[in-house]
C-alpha cells in the first residue's frame, strides 16, 4: 500500500536556520497521525511543506506516490484547518463551507446542498446565514472542519486546530475530531504541542525537535519506550536517569528513563533510590513528590488521599522490575 | 475629584475657535443670495436666488467645469490602481529597502503643493512635454495616490494574512482570491480613499497652476474662481460656484468617513 504522504530527506532552511533539517516521514492512508512538539521544532513547516505553502530546500515530498514539489497549493488533493481558523469575514457561513465548490465551478443549488450536509455532519445545520463574526471559537472551529471537508480531500491537515478553546471544549472536540475521522476514513495529520491531545488521538506520532524527527511510533511506543532523553522528558515528563545511576538500580550504563507513575514511595532504608523531599507540588488527582536522589532529581505521582512527606524528609522509591527502560540513544 | 467637564473658559474658547473657523464657510453660502454685484457688504442689502439661474446660463462656467470633473475622475483611477497594487506590496511582503520606499510614496502629501508643482513644471519642460490636461492630472495623481494607498494598507493589515491562503487551499487560484476574497474585504477601503482622492483633486489649485498651460482649455473650476475674484462681475456667481464645489467634496469625504469608521465586520479574520 502507498503511503498517503513520504518525506524523503525533507529540509526547509530560512536564511540560515534549519527549520526542518532532514526528515524522513512515512503516512500511513487512512490513519491519525500526529506531529507533536514544542514551537520551532518544525512540525507546522511540515505542515506547510504538505499543503504547500512552503516548498522544500532539498529532499522530496509525496503524496500517495506523486511527487508534488511542482504542484501549487491550490492544485493539491489536500485541505487545511488552519491554526486561526482563517473563515472569510465577508462570507456567511454556508458561503464559507461552499467556497471550495464555488472556485471549481460547481452550480449554486448542488454546492449549498452538500455545504448544508458537510453543516450537519459538524452539527451547525441552523447556522448557515450567520456571519463567522457572529460565532463563538468552538462554532468558528467546526465551520473551519466543515470548509475543508467539503472539497473530499485525501488528506486533510490540522494546525494545532484546538489550541484557541477551553479545556472542556477541547476535550469534547478531540473526541470528535477522533470518531470523524474513523467514519469518514480520511488520513488527518494534526499538528499540536499538546502531548495529552497527541497521546489521547493519534494512531502514531513523530516528535519533532530543532527540526529533526527525535521518534516516531505508536503513542505506546512513545511513552513507554522513549528513543532518547528528549522524548522521555517531553512526552510525560520522565525522569531521566544518568548512565552511572542506571547501573547503580541494575542495567547497563546507559541513559535510562522511569515514569513518574511507575514509582512508589517506600521507607527509606534498603531501597536503589532514596533522598531527601526537595518539592511537593498538588496536581488535583495527585501530588507530584521530587527527591534529590543519588546523580538526578527524581519525581513520583502519589494518588490524592496518600499520607505525604515533609519537606526534607528522606523516603524511599521501588518500582517494578520492569519499569526501568534503557534508551537507544542519549 | 476630578471634574468630567472641562472649565467655562475652556469650553468658550473652544466654541470661540470652531466659530472662526466655520462662519466664514456660512458668509460664502449667505454671498450667494445677494443682491449686491460688485462686492461683499455684511449684511446683503437684500436676498434673492437669481444667482443660481445666471450661474447655469454662464458658458464659462462649464468648461472648467467639465475639466476638473474630468481630471478629478482619472487622476482617482489612476491613484486606485496605483495605490492598491503599492499598498499590497507594502503589506505582504518584506525587502530592502521598504520603509524607505513607503516613505517616498507618502512624501507627495508631505511636501508642500508648490515644491511639487514647481519639480513637476521643470520635469515637463526638460522633456518637452506639452502641458494639457493629462499633465494636470499627472500632478494630481501624485498626492491621490497617497491617499488611496494610506485607506488601502490600514486594511490590509487588519486583513489576516490567512485567509488568502485558506482560499488557495480550498483550491481557488490567484484571479478568484482575488475576485472573491481581497476584492470584497478591501472594496469600501478602495471606495473611501477614491472619494478622498477625487474631492481632493477636484479643488486643488497650487499643483494646477503650475502643471496646467495659459490656455481658456486648461482652466479648472477653482482656478476661474480665483480669477472671477480678481476680476469681480457679477461676484455671487462664484459663490454659487463655491456652493457646488464645496457639495463635490465634502460629500464624498463625509461618505469615506461613514466607510471606514468600524470595519471590524470586514476585516479582522477568523478571530
Amino acid at each position: 500500500m502507498t503511503a498517503a504522504v513520504t518525506f524523503d530527506n525533507v529540509t526547509r532552511h530560512f536564511g540560515s536556520v534549519r527549520a526542518v533539517d532532514g526528515v524522513d516521514l512515512k503516512i500511513a492512508e487512512g490513519s491519525f497521525f500526529a506531529m507533536l512538539g514544542p514551537s520551532g521544532s518544525g512540525k507546522t513547516t511540515c505542515l506547510r511543506l504538505i499543503s504547500g505553502f512552503e516548498q522544500p530546500t532539498g529532499g522530496a515530498i509525496r503524496i500517495f506516490g506523486e511527487d508534488v514539489s511542482a504542484i501549487p497549493p491550490n492544485r493539491r488533493n489536500v485541505n487545511t484547518v488552519f491554526q486561526d481558523y482563517a473563515l472569510f469575514p465577508h462570507l456567511n457561513v454556508r458561503d464559507n463551507v461552499a467556497y471550495g465548490l464555488m472556485v471549481k465551478g460547481m452550480a449554486k443549488a448542488a454546492r449549498y446542498a452538500k455545504a448544508e450536509e458537510m453543516l450537519n455532519l459538524v452539527k451547525l445545520d441552523a447556522y448557515g446565514d450567520r456571519k463567522p463574526g457572529q460565532l463563538s471559537g468552538g462554532q468558528r472551529q467546526r465551520v473551519a472542519l466543515a470548509r475543508a471537508l467539503v472539497n473530499e480531500p485525501r488528506v486533510l491537515l490540522l494546525d494545532e486546530p484546538l489550541g484557541a478553546l477551553d479545556l472542556k471544549l477541547r476535550e469534547a472536540m478531540q473526541d470528535e475530531l477522533k470518531a470523524l475521522q474513523q467514519r469518514l476514513g480520511i488520513t488527518f495529520v494534526f499538528v499540536t504541542h499538546d502531548q495529552h491531545e497527541a497521546l489521547s488521538m493519534a494512531d502514531s506520532l513523530a516528535i519533532f525537535n530543532e527540526g529533526r524527527i527525535a521518534q516516531i511510533g505508536t503513542p505506546e511506543d512513545v511513552y513507554a519506550r522513549p528513543a532518547n532523553r528528549f522524548v522521555a522528558d517531553f512526552v510525560g515528563s520522565s525522569n531521566v536517569l544518568p548512565p552511572e545511576v542506571t547501573r547503580a538500580l541494575g542495567g547497563p550504563a546507559a541513559w535510562s528513563s522511569l515514569r513518574p507513575e511507575a514509582l512508589q514511595v517506600a521507607p527509606a532504608g534498603g531501597t536503589a533510590l532514596a533522598g531527601p523531599v526537595t518539592g511537593l507540588r498538588y496536581l488535583g488527582a495527585g501530588t507530584r513528590i521530587t527527591i534529590a536522589g543519588p546523580g538526578a532529581d527524581i519525581s513520583v505521582i502519589v494518588p490524592a488521599g496518600t499520607a505525604l512527606p515533609q519537606m526534607g524528609e528522606t523516603i524511599g522509591l521501588t518500582f517494578a522490575p520492569g519499569a526501568l527502560h534503557v534508551m537507544e540513544h542519549a | 475629584m476630578h471634574s468630567e467637564r472641562a472649565s467655562l473658559g475652556l469650553r468658550i474658547a473652544a466654541i470661540g475657535g470652531l466659530l472662526f473657523l466655520h462662519l466664514p464657510i456660512l458668509l460664502i453660502f449667505v454671498y450667494a443670495f445677494t443682491t449686491e454685484q460688485r462686492g461683499y457688504t455684511f449684511p446683503p442689502p437684500g436676498l434673492t436666488t437669481q444667482w443660481f439661474a445666471v450661474a447655469w446660463n454662464r458658458e464659462d462656467i462649464w468648461p472648467p467645469f467639465w475639466l476638473s470633473l474630468k481630471v478629478a475622475s482619472i487622476a482617482t483611477v489612476i491613484a486606485i490602481i496605483l495605490g492598491t497594487l503599492v499598498a499590497a506590496a507594502m503589506a505582504r511582503t518584506r525587502f530592502f529597502g521598504r520603509e524607505q520606499i513607503s516613505l517616498l510614496i507618502i512624501l507627495p502629501i508631505a511636501l508642500p503643493g508648490i515644491i511639487t508643482g514647481m519639480s513637476l513644471r521643470s520635469a515637463f519642460a526638460i522633456m518637452d512635454v506639452p502641458f494639457s490636461l493629462w499633465t494636470i492630472i499627472l500632478g494630481h495623481a501624485t498626492f491621490c495616490i497617497v491617499i488611496v494607498y494610506n485607506n488601502a494598507v490600514a486594511r490590509f493589515r487588519r486583513l489576516s494574512g490567512g485567509i488568502l491562503e485558506a482560499s488557495a487551499d480550498l483550491g481557488a487560484n490567484s484571479f478568484q482570491t482575488f475576485r472573491y476574497v481581497l476584492l470584497p474585504n478591501l472594496g469600501s477601503a478602495l471606495l473611501a480613499g477614491g472619494m478622498l482622492a477625487f474631492a481632493l483633486s477636484f479643488d486643488e489649485v497650487i499643483v494646477t497652476t503650475f502643471t496646467a498651460g495659459s490656455g481658456v482649455d486648461a482652466k479648472t473650476l477653482p482656478i476661474w474662481m480665483l480669477d472671477e475674484l480678481i476680476r469681480p462681475r457679477q461676484l455671487p456667481v462664484t459663490n454659487v460656484v463655491a456652493i457646488v464645489v464645496f457639495a463635490a467634496t465634502f460629500v464624498p469625504i463625509l461618505l469615506a468617513y461613514y466607510l471606514t469608521r468600524g470595519g471590524s465586520e470586514t476585516a479582522g479574520g477568523g478571530k
